[in-house]
């Protein structure tokens, strides 16, 4: 399969890249890792005149700690977010999550920030970053602005950042003492999850404190399972008071429905995916 | 729509060639430098037959574009073997019949490079775990699993 042909930029500055997609004249694309772009243009489900590749820029990539928050480039590849160890220390379930995504071959090459850009609903990152309360770094020709996780997807494959604007950076607060448990299901081994679930708890005083609990493709976006959350804040953490937590992980959901399974098998997967995730959560943190 | 100048290495040799940006990476390395040791299975980022090394660390290469290549080092299977000499994984994946039609094989020797070369003594089930990006339809899958330990055993991550 061979994409329609256009033409090609690699800028070595955010500047020089932003002035290419102020460009009106031609259709552009960007291209991060190119894991899911390049599928797109083979398919031709989409044929940009113009293609902007982010590789040459320094800047975008990388991982440092900004007094206590993980500051990470979004051109900053998923096998490298899955063994950093600033990552691993501060935020495991990134980490963790990360090195589920596809196949090695895809994250020695896609990239945190285009996964996130290109909002798949099914994809492993947007739930997860949902779940960690993540603040996304954009900026456009009228500066720099910072969207929350939960407002940043809009839609099905669309986020907040516009045609002229690039995602520059994922700021992560750190949560040293919080145990993880990142479940998704497939029906093979590289597949997109039919349904994922990213969970995080803190224990104080043997019970469990807080808890923070996102859905991957049970909705158009990402979807913090907040009934869930709410009922282990202040639970024990054994196995029926977390199951009891987490028979109601679908409530409010709205899952597509496809050749993978329809909006039925899907809800029943949250449930026993969430359970799943959240006694994870509480093992790793030492329950 | 204009052709743009890259200049990588493959297999050790300096290449400078124009390309169409739209010029997938196997593609070149197929069509241009007439490597067809690494092959196109699927075409969808699924397979791995496609599968060599990118500054050492296994990709797709029909998910890269030539122009994403430039001013990088590519490794294909046709650059494994030293002087006439097999590299360890080809010997073991002989020796160990990992292989019935062949066509998952170059990928599935490139995927394990780059996977001794991060885990230099992985267990089987991080093998298969390193694998999960190559497909296999002979189900070859347990003398692969057990070439790669052969290999990793004889220190081929070196």
């Amino acid at each position: 399969m061979i994409p329609s042909a256009f033409d090609y930029e690699a800028p070595a500055t955010v500047a020089e890249a932003l002035t290419l997609l102020a460009d009106d004249s031609r259709e552009v694309k960007v291209l991060a890792g190119g894991q899911s772009l390049l599928p797109v243009l083979k398919l031709r489900m989409a044929d940009p005149e113009l293609v902007v590749s982010l590789q040459q820029i320094d800047e975008l990539r990388g991982v440092r700690m900004e007094d206590q928050t993980l500051v990470i480039g979004a051109m900053t590849r998923h096998a490298d977010v899955a063994r950093e160890p600033l990552i691993g220390a501060h935020a495991p379930l990134l980490a963790r999550a990360a090195a589920e995504i596809a196949d090695p071959q895809v994250r020695h090459r896609g990239t945190i920030g285009g996964a996130v850009v290109h909002a798949d609903p099914a994809s492993d990152m947007p739930a997860t970053l949902c779940a960690l309360e993540a603040q996304m770094q954009v900026v456009g020709p009228s500066g720099q602005r910072t969207v929350p996780a939960a407002e940043f997807f809009e839609d099905f494959f669309t986020t907040v950042v516009e045609e002229d604007e690039l995602l520059t950076a994922i700021r992560v607060p750190s949560y040293d003492d919080w145990g993880i448990g990142y479940e998704k299901f497939t029906r093979v081994a590289q597949q997109w999850p039919i349904v994922s679930v990213a969970a995080m708890v803190r224990l104080e005083g043997g019970s469990i404190a807080e808890a923070r609990v996102a859905l991957g493709n049970m909705d158009t976006v990402p979807v913090r399972a907040a009934g869930v959350e709410a009922a282990l804040s202040g639970a024990a953490p054994t196995q029926e008071a977390v199951a009891a937590a987490c028979a109601s992980a679908a409530e409010g959901t709205n899952p597509t429905e496809d050749l993978n399974g329809d909006a039925t098998y899907r809800r029943h997967l949250a449930t026993v995916l969430a359970r799943r995730a959240v006694l994870a959560a509480v093992a790793d943190a030492g329950a | 729509m204009a052709s743009r100048t890259i200049t990588l290495t493959v297999d050790g040799v300096s290449y400078t060639d124009d390309v169409e940006p739209r010029l997938l990476l196997v593609q070149y390395l197929r069509e241009v430098l007439g490597k067809t040791g690494t092959l196109v299975g699927c075409d969808t980022t699924n397979c791995g037959a496609c599968t060599v090394l990118v500054d050492g660390e296994s990709i797709k290469s029909c998910t890269m574009l030539a122009v994403e290549a430039d001013g990088h080092e590519v490794t294909t299977i046709e650059g494994l073997a030293t002087d006439g000499q097999l590299h360890p994984l080809q010997k073991a994946f002989n020796e160990c019949h990992a292989l019935q039609c062949g066509f998952c094989t170059s990928g599935m020797i490139m995927q394990s490079v780059s996977l001794l070369a991060e885990n230099s003594r992985p267990t089987d089930q991080e093998v298969r775990e390193g694998l999960e990006g190559n497909l296999c339809r002979c189900t070859g899958y347990q003398n692969i699993v057990a070439a790669v330990q052969q290999a990793a055993g004889e220190g081929a991550a070196r």
